[in-house]
């Protein structure tokens, strides 16, 4: 009855939505689907179609804890200006799923264009819309013979109506299937074929009444598309890693299943055919992180890769790593919180507890990837950093960055050698004179290491343990010997300063700053442009991307009035350690925190800034 | 017996030599910090022994272990090697990571009851699982010493604490455990007899997967008293050897003098060489028969017998180093020629991306 765009000959809806401007290159399409029906390729093959006409784009799975039967939920955002973070209004939506499509239709922005599939009857939930129904089932039964290829194939239906609606370029659709299925080419054949079934049929019965649409245009050419979890594995691969031991966990598991795929590939001696590595899944996450000490121990570049749960059981290890200065690197694909929590949402969840993980005092260096760019180089910084420092480096990602497909400049070759840190051989041990495992002979809190094997005669051996111990690594309970070691671990981390990523700062003079770190920094790139244009307020920016802080934090905090730390997380967890780091400065540190298990958004960011910058909502607004 | 005994002045013909021309000297550790009396102190020297009959390079050995009075003693014997004395039941994890980046350590691992079969069950079996290259011997005697005696998961139904508590549950068996899940060479032994221990250990340092070694050694202090099953009046008492083993490595294959009596000799040839030669005392056994082995420890266990010797061997078995594809280099070493791909798999993998 209310329906608003309907076959062609039929008469307008009672509340037509107003003819608008054409809005182009700039919208957020969403498709709501069943979790195990294969939607995944189809609206990649969307993504990677907008991302071929130059327009810049990004997707995001909101996807269940399940294996088949939840829904799920994909989002594309194309935006001509570059803005890839979450945004909350959607404005084409692709209703696949029964379930939750009256919730979906409800949810949209007005003015929204609905694909749906026409028995669902949606079009009575809103007037402000635009309703496109489709004979989703018709079609598909028309253009793929096998009744049980229909539940994938029919998402390759929506993918050639969705072409028609956003004026999508076919050739790149095709290209994008092709890519896909360049292995199965019967499949390829069947997958066209849907997509040319919805784009006829669009084409011939459907009026185009919403705005929105794409056209070519130049801001992509030479980028990749990856996820954070592959950009992190490549990063792995090119740094030197040998030892991997992982215990499957979401969403980190992609990381080294990822990385299996590229070492099989890339990391066979072409001389012998032997592998130049060795990937074990480990028995639970105790294991995986005690095999990367016992490798880092013997002088491996290991590594393992987890999330919140795993980084909760592995604490043990990691106090042992740090207090025996073995090295070895610990990703940490961040999810939501606490215990199980939302095993498939995304949050910078465990910021507070690696810095600081395990008993005792112990204190990490951590890095803060924003992107894939850094995801693939701070991975291989880690591996230097940790052998040069001799403890275990943490690589905080998160679901959002980890899982999700991110437009990203081609990785550049690593110019930097691999580092391997303070390691002597026998003849080094005895040039040394009075060598000893755990003395601090160039100042700069780093003692020497040897390797389990080294040959000779043994002067190079020592003996590691997790109990007190002096500087030649010989047990001892003396107080003093037990403060000039933990002091001088302490000291590590600030020789560690002058090597981690630095900041980046953007500066003008404001008297408000902004503090972020990881995925969030892409939702302040356009709460930062939306403050300026909307609410006259102009903020300085401090990206963080390694801890321990350096000074130049300290100062980006000191020279602003006001200084908003943007987390992900309930407790602000990255201000509480400022505020540790920093006291004198607390009373210039706000907090804006998001925490609901979908990725920040750049409105959440403006609204709550711009309500504790404003006196008039100051009062009852700022947190 | 103290381990640290100076070396005896030399004869005028110098130390006595092993077959790489080394003195024990050069195997020994520090000075032992445990009791008295302790049987773990036994089971350091023979280890000493082992490894210098048996030639081992002391610089290629990796001395593992967790928490409690056993992992101690890896700081007791070998000096000359790396030690690493990690967390409480999770040595496994650490030997493997190890010998993950450098497959050509000798590992010794040396833990406890309670490190093994109560918090390091969970990386026990899958130590025994994967079948790792390495030596994994137990320091069995039933308690928790280092927290003053309470029982562990191995000590025996119906076994007495000083206190006079009685353990009511039933003792894990780690030999027909570890048999059930694949290793390949599995022994029980006590530690006041040193001399089957030392054939044993010898045979197991020749072995080139998993040799688990549960050694009954008992704790002077909080459990050798009358209703303990494993004070060494218990076991003295008790103790019933399977067989007599001996192990004649490659270089005394010619030599005539072997250390096992003339008799109904079995021979276990070993594939990095040596000989392992077993006399039966008694019954028809063949440590090489799987189901028989099972089928014995299931009768003796239930009975509570003291059983010791040779239990289970499967020389040829594959360890989990041969599964990965490596090749003779060191990883842990590898140049960056070898680990770090080209510029141009870095631009395939580019163009893949694109």
């Amino acid at each position: 009855m209310s329906q608003t765009t309907t076959l062609p000959g039929s008469t307008p809806a009672q509340k037509p939505v107003p003819d608008r401007a054409p809005i182009v290159n700039e919208c957020s399409i969403q498709v709501g689907t069943v979790n195990g029906s294969g939607s995944q390729t189809a609206n990649n093959t969307l993504l990677r179609a907008i991302f071929q006409m130059g327009i810049p784009v990004s997707g995001k799975n909101l996807f269940p804890s399940n294996i088949a039967g939840l829904p799920t939920w994909f989002t594309i955002r194309a935006n001509k200006h570059g803005y890839v973070a979450r945004r909350k209004e959607i404005d084409v939506l692709v209703c696949m799923n029964a379930d939750t499509a009256v919730e979906d239709v409800k949810a949209v922005a007005p003015g929204a264009a609905v694909v749906y599939e026409d028995t669902l009857g949606l079009d009575k939930h809103r007037t402000d819309v635009v309703f496109y129904p489709v004979p989703f089932q018709k079609l598909v039964r028309e253009c793929c013979p096998d009744p049980k290829l229909r539940k994938l194939v029919v998402n390759m239906v929506y993918v050639g109506v969705v072409t028609h609606l956003l004026g999508i370029d076919l050739a790149e659709i095709q290209a994008a299937l092709t890519k896909a299925f360049s292995k199965k080419p019967k499949a390829l054949t069947l997958n066209l074929a849907a997509v040319d079934a919805g784009l006829a049929w669009a084409r011939a019965n459907l009026v185009k009444r919403d705005p929105f649409r794409v056209e070519r245009m130049n801001a992509t050419a030479g980028k990749i598309l990856v996820d954070g979890n592959a950009a992190a594995a490549i990063g792995c691969m090119f740094a030197g890693v040998t030892v991997v031991t992982w215990y499957p966990i979401t969403p980190s598991s992609s990381l080294c299943e990822t990385l299996i795929d590229y070492m099989k590939e890339h990391r066979i001696d072409p001389d012998t055919g032997k592998a130049t590595f060795a990937i074990v899944q480990a028995e639970d996450e105790l294991a995986a992180v005690g095999m990367v000490i016992g490798a880092g121990w013997a002088g491996a570049r290991s590594m393992t890769s987890t999330s919140g749960p795993g980084i909760s059981l592995m604490n043990e290890f990691i106090g042992l790593g740090y207090y025996a200065e073995v090295p070895g690197v610990i990703f940490d694909i961040q999810r939501t919180g606490p215990s199980t929590g939302l095993p498939t949402r995304t949050m910078q969840g465990d910021v507070l507890k690696t810095a600081y993980s395990s008993h005792g005092d112990c204190k990490h260096v951590c890095l803060y990837p924003a992107n894939p760019l850094e995801a693939y180089d701070f991975a291989m910084q880690a591996f230097d950093l940790s052998e040069m420092l001799q403890t275990p480096v943490f690589v905080l990602s998160d679901l959002d960055l980890g899982m999700n497909l991110w437009m990203s400049d081609a990785f550049p070759y690593p110019e930097k050698p691999i580092s391997r840190g303070k390691v002597l051989d026998e003849a080094g041990v005895v040039a040394m004179k009075d060598w000893g495992r755990y003395k601090d002979v160039d100042g700069d809190a780093i003692p020497y290491r040897t390797l389990p094997g080294t040959p000779g005669e043994g002067k190079a051996a020592y003996f590691t343990r997790g109990s007190g111990h002096d500087e030649n690594g010989r047990y001892t309970e003396s107080p003093a010997t037990y403060v000039r070691n933990m002091d001088r671990l302490a000291r590590k981390l600030e020789t560690a300063k002058k090597t981690i990523p630095a900041p980046v700062i953007e500066s003008a003079g404001n008297k408000v700053g902004i503090l972020a770190y990881g995925t969030s920094h892409w939702a302040l790139i356009e709460a930062r442009d939306q403050l300026k244009a909307e609410r006259s307020i102009a903020t300085d920016y401090c990206r963080v991307r390694a801890f321990p802080f350096t000074d130049e934090v300290r100062q980006f905090i000191a020279s602003h009035d006001r200084v908003y730390v943007v987390e992900q997380n309930r407790d602000g967890q990255l201000l509480g350690m400022l505020r540790m780091d920093f006291p004198e400065l607390s009373m210039t540190l706000k907090s804006i925190r998001h925490y609901n298990g979908l990725p920040l958004d750049a409105r959440t960011v403006t609204e709550a800034i711009a309500s504790q910058e404003s006196p008039a909502v100051a009062k009852n607004g700022a947190r | 017996m103290s381990i640290e005994t100076p070396p005896a002045p030399a004869p005028a013909a110098g130390p006595k030599l092993n077959h790489i021309g080394l003195p024990i000297v050069d195997y020994q550790g520090a000075k032992s910090t445990l009791c008295a009396g302790c049987g773990h102190d036994v089971i350091t020297n023979t280890i000493i022994s082992a490894l210098w009959e048996m030639g081992v390079e002391p610089h290629r050995v990796a001395k593992m272990s967790g928490i409690g009075c056993s992992s101690k003693t890896t700081n007791y014997f070998l000096n000359r090697a790396w030690g690493f004395n990690a967390v409480h039941g999770r040595m496994p994890a650490v030997a493997t990571g190890a010998l993950l980046a450098n497959r050509t350590l000798v590992t010794v691992g040396v833990s406890g009851d309670g490190d093994t079969a109560a918090i390091g069950m969970g990386q026990f079996v899958h130590l025994l699982r994967r079948n790792m290259p390495m030596l994994y011997l137990v320091e069995n005697n039933g308690v928790y010493g280092l927290t003053k005696g309470q029982f562990s998961p191995t000590a025996d139904y119906g076994s007495k604490l000083k206190t006079g508590v009685v353990n009511d549950l039933p003792p894990i068996d780690l030999c027909t455990m570890a048999i059930e899940l694949g290793c390949g060479f599995v022994a029980r032994s006590f530690s006041a007899d040193r001399k089957q221990l030392l054939q044993i250990l010898k045979a197991a340092v020749a072995h080139r997967g998993l040799s688990l070694i549960d050694v009954i050694s008992p704790c002077v202090t909080f459990n050798d008293h009358p209703g303990s099953t494993k004070s060494y009046d218990y076991g003295r008492t008790h103790e019933q050897p399977l067989h007599e083993i001996g192990f004649v490595p490659e270089w005394e294959q010619a030599a005539q003098e072997v250390d096992v009596p003339a008799g109904e000799l079995m021979d276990v040839p070993m594939p990095n060489g040596g000989t392992i030669k077993i006399r039966k005392v008694g019954r028809d056994f063949d440590p090489r028969d799987k189901a028989a082995a099972l089928d014995l420890l299931r009768v003796s266990s239930a009975k509570q017998e003291f059983l010791t010797g040779l239990f289970y061997v499967e020389p040829e078995k594959q360890n989990f180093l041969d599964l990965l594809n490596l090749g003779p280099a060191v990883l842990a070493t590898l140049p960056e020629s070898k680990t770090r791909p080209s510029r141009a798999a870095l631009a395939q993998i580019m163009d893949e991306l694109k």
